[in-house]
């Protein structure tokens, strides 16, 4: 049940969100430590802006798939009984999925 | 497959490698971070609403329960981004050796560390 039916695929789609990831992550902690007193419209500007907005809805597409890579490796590794493995591995994919949804909404609702 | 060998499985009984314990660290710190993703979700969400929904999260944080989980939230980032940097650099090819695994496993738990007491002080100073 891996993402594309080859680890190798998995590997690198694991590294690529991580780079992306990690660059928005410092970004964002960047933006917040610059303002002394962070206010409402500087937040919400910075919001506003499409650039942020696709940047932010990427963010959470990669977190989706990156965290789908890294559970799927602990399921394998930890749950044995496949029954709770697949059961487990369904209710993260929806959950996932629900978030970019969710996030769809905070972003343009 | 020999069926009577000897099975040491009680990971307390074993003094982990340093490298190892950054790479447990790492699942952890990445499971935390994904199960704290709904508070994320949630805290952009009441921020961009109005601004008294930014002024609510704001006065949330003066509350012990959510600095715990924000505190949690920036050490299980601040960690995982590190040790996955570092993993990031040895599939370059830098800092595969065993001397430099264990010196890099080292500075991860060192900065993380450090970032994450920098940003308790930081939460107290907003708060305050």
């Amino acid at each position: 049940m891996s993402l594309g039916g080859t680890g190798l695929r998995d590997w690198l789609v694991q590294r690529y969100t991580a780079v992306f990831l990690g660059i928005y992550t410092l970004f964002l902690v960047g933006f917040v430590l610059m303002h002394n007193e962070l206010t409402y419209e500087d937040w919400l500007a910075l919001f506003a802006s499409p650039f942020m907005q696709i940047c932010t809805l990427f963010a959470l597409v990669c977190v989706a798939f990156h965290a789908w890579v890294g559970l799927w490796t602990v399921l394998t590794d930890y749950v044995k009984p496949l029954f709770l493995r697949y059961l487990l591995e369904g209710v993260i994919i929806f959950t996932l999925f629900g978030y970019v949804v969710w996030g769809i909404f905070v972003l343009w609702g | 497959m020999q069926t009577k060998r000897p099975r040491n499985i009680n990971p307390l009984s074993i003094s982990l490698p340093i490298g190892a314990l950054v790479s447990i660290t790492h699942r952890l710190s990445g499971i935390l971070v994904f199960l704290l993703i709904p508070f994320f979700l949630w805290a952009l969400q009441i921020s961009l609403v109005s601004p008294e929904g930014f002024n609510v999260l704001k006065d949330y944080l003066q509350s012990p329960l959510y600095k715990i989980v924000v505190i949690l939230a920036a050490a299980g980032l601040a960690f995982h981004l590190l040790a996955g940097l570092r993993h990031l650099l040895m599939d370059l090819h830098i800092g595969e050796s065993l001397t430099a695994g264990r010196l890099s496993a080292r500075l991860v738990i060192l900065l993380s560390l450090l970032l994450t007491i920098y940003f308790v002080y930081k939460l107290g100073s907003v708060a305050l």
